[in-house]
């Protein structure tokens, strides 16, 4: 199945979207966290794996599910968040703390809930497989529509709940994809060096499931490979591993230098939004000014979205204490 | 002849690594990010340039798999070094921690020794969400058959990895990532920073420091919350004319207990300060160990800052409220002294 004109015009503007996002992010980031560089500090703290270089994953695979599948994504959650459809608005109330935010400042970055999306997240590595394999066991249980898909990285294959989850969701055909966005790192090592094999969707085999390797961060490739796990999953034909090759364009996390990664390989890397932008112009699905006006138009929400959050208030400090446990009081 | 040097914590600590690794070739260190990125809070930094990749080990996300490793690597007979960057990935390695690792030399009667050190990272403040900000301290403790180490400055530091490498014991060093010193957190703390002798030396475990001496009010603290004492005392010495007592255990297991009553014994006043949940945690233990060898050395109930008991909220205002402060120290030390 191919994407039409205008699902591709849809999907630049949600990689668009993304990367404004992050772009923002990563300028407030900076902002104020000198003279000596201190996560703690500025109206955007901790760690922030941005998203940059790795948008087509979800903006090519999140136009195939709809708001009855189910969704968990990892600590790099931006592209999945914004290509999800969440609120842009409330996403930056979140990372700046802000009350507004989704989780009302608890959850953070690596923390995003949203249950209207079916969307969470766990920072934990490939803590996410479990979780929507688990929702995948309950509708299936049920009788009830609905797939679940956990996004992660390549080096999360390595985690022992990759193998144990992958098993179960072949036991049990569940409704189910994984998808791994193989950016080629691990923060510092290469999958070369922490992977016994080249492609991690070759270990479907192991598993009694549906693998399938994508060699391009191209939208378009994307969409395809994942019509092919969608139809299996709504089919009852079982779980996918969905691999994607991606690059990360902006190190492990903001302040990583990537002093580690080879100069050719730096060089080597594609931006997608440019080459997706180049791509539909040249095949006559944009014109010069139209993906112009998707930016402005992106960038203008996105803007906004910042303003958002600069503008909301921070929590009272013992909101620390609401919520704590569903039925008993502590 | 070198100069007097200050260092912090991350640097101190790595030289032991560094010293023990030329001079005893059964040392080696495996984790995440150790070779090229000389580990996620710089405790590896260089070492792998320095060491090659056969001595520094990078592994894949795989805790289990590579703590089991080395558990069975120092069973037979190397010295390996373990490091898991964050104390919250306990939770995805934490059999191989608690039913190996802390298990062979009991369960064998002593035959089977695990020569290992864990070092791991602890500990909040900084916006890193409720994974990547827990202390954890009590899970590790909790568990017989480990040593649990928790410098809290960079003398300390340098001498309780010699001996946590030298030990014949399963030893996990808890590293706080403020009190680290690491770049990515801003200014080390000054208290932290100490003067390190070039040569090396042993610290023993389940020996207390006396950072403070005092005769109004015991403090312990632990790693990071050793600092909110000093600075909690510093106020109320200069505010109210308060005398503290200031104690470090430096090891959490053994817990120099005597140390803590002859404080107590002396001030009557007792309050202890930890960044891990409170309940079934570090400050219950201290403040019974007291108590239960003599209740009467008290002259008005023990005190405890902790984190409430609580999830660790991101956003700044909140995370605070759960944070063992000096702040909150002072406030709860006034109480005490009726102020
Ligand atoms: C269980 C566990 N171990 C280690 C980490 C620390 N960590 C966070 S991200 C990361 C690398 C993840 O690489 P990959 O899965 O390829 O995702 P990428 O960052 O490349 O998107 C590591 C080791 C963690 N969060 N959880
Ligand atoms: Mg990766």
């Amino acid at each position: 199945m191919k994407p039409t004109a205008d699902q591709r015009k849809a999907m630049y503007s949600q990689i668009v979207r993304s990367r404004e996002f992050d772009d923002r992010v990563l300028e407030l980031y900076f902002a104020d966290k000198m003279p000596v560089f201190d996560l703690a500090k500025g109206v955007i703290p901790g760690e922030i794996h941005s998203s940059h270089g790795q948008e087509p994953c979800a903006a090519g695979t999140m136009p195939h599910l709809s708001l009855e599948d189910t969704i968990t994504s990892n600590h790099r959650p931006h592209h999945h968040a914004i290509c999800r459809g969440l609120d842009l608005n409330k996403l930056a109330a979140e990372l700046m703390g802000k009350k507004t935010g989704y989780c009302a400042g608890k959850g953070g970055h690596m923390h995003i809930y949203s249950v209207e999306h079916k969307f969470s997240c766990s920072g934990i590595i490939a803590e996410g497989m479990g979780p929507a394999a688990g929702v995948a066991l309950a509708n299936k249980m049920r009788g009830q529509a609905g797939i679940a898909v956990s996004y992660m990285g390549e080096a999360a294959a390595n985690q022992g709940a990759f193998h144990e989850v992958m098993n179960m969701a072949g036991i049990y055909k569940l409704p189910y994809i994984c998808i791994i966005e193989d950016n080629n790192w691990g923060v510092s090592v290469s999958k070369k060096a922490s992977t016994a094999i080249e492609r991690n969707s070759e270990r479907a085999a192991s598993y009694g499931v549906y693998g399938e390797y994508v060699e391009d961060n191209d939208c378009d490739l994307i969409f395809e490979a994942m019509a092919r796990c969608v139809e299996r999953a709504r089919s009852g034909q079982g779980a996918s591993i969905l691999e994607i090759q991606t690059y990360r364009l902006k190190g492990h996390m903001h302040g990583d230098q990537m002093a580690y990664v080879p100069q050719e390989e730096v060089a080597a890397m594609k931006d997608c939004v440019v080459e997706y932008r180049n791509k539909l112009i040249t095949e006559e699905v944009l014109t010069e000014e139209k993906a112009d006006e998707i930016v402005s138009q992106q960038k203008s929400e996105v803007d906004a979205a910042i303003q958002f959050g600069l503008d909301s208030p921070y929590p009272d400090p013992d909101d620390a204490f609401q919520n704590i446990y569903a039925g008993v009081s502590p | 002849m070198s100069s007097e040097r200050t260092l912090t914590v991350a640097r101190a600590g790595r030289e032991a690594v560094m010293w023990e690794m030329q001079n005893d070739s059964s040392v080696f260190m495996l984790g995440e990010d150790v070779f090229a990125f000389g580990g996620v809070f710089g405790t590896a930094d260089g070492l792998g340039e320095m060491f090659g990749p056969d001595r520094i080990l990078d592994t894949p996300i795989s805790e289990t798999g590579f703590i089991g490793l080395a558990t069975g690597a120092a069973m037979a007979g190397m010295r390996p070094i373990v490091e898991l960057a964050f104390v919250d990935f306990i939770g995805v390695c934490y059999n191989a921690i608690v039913n190996l690792a802390a298990k062979h030399y009991y369960l064998s009667n002593g035959q089977v020794k695990v020569p290992m050190v864990l070092m791991l990272g602890s500990g909040g403040g900084y916006s890193n969400g409720a994974q990547h900000s827990q202390s954890l301290l009590a899970s590790l403790a909790h568990m017989p058959g480990s040593v649990v180490v928790t410098p809290s400055n960079a003398y300390d530091a340098k001498g309780l990895m010699h001996s946590a490498i030298r030990s014949d014991d399963f030893v996990i060093y808890s590293g706080q990532k403020k009190v680290a010193g690491v770049g990515m957190l801003g200014t080390p703390i000054k208290t932290s920073m100490s003067v390190v002798p070039d040569e090396p030396y042993t610290i023993p475990f389940g020996v207390a420091n006396v950072i403070r001496e005092g005769t109004d009010l015991t403090m312990v603290g632990v790693s990071w919350t050793v600092h909110q004492c000093i600075e909690a005392a510093e106020r109320l010495q200069s505010e109210h004319n308060i005398s503290v007592e200031i104690i470090d255990p430096r090891t959490v297991v053994p817990l120099d207990r005597d140390a803590i009553f002859d404080s107590v014994k002396k001030t009557g006043k007792l309050l202890v300060a930890d960044e891990d949940y409170q309940s079934f945690g570090f400050t219950g233990e201290v403040i019974t160990s007291v108590v239960e060898r003599d209740p009467s050395v008290l002259t008005c109930a023990p005190a405890r800052v902790a984190n409430p008991d609580l999830n660790i909220p991101y956003s700044r205002p909140m995370e605070l409220r759960v944070l063992p402060t000096a702040d909150r120290i002072v406030e709860e030390s006034k109480k005490m002294l009726g102020l």
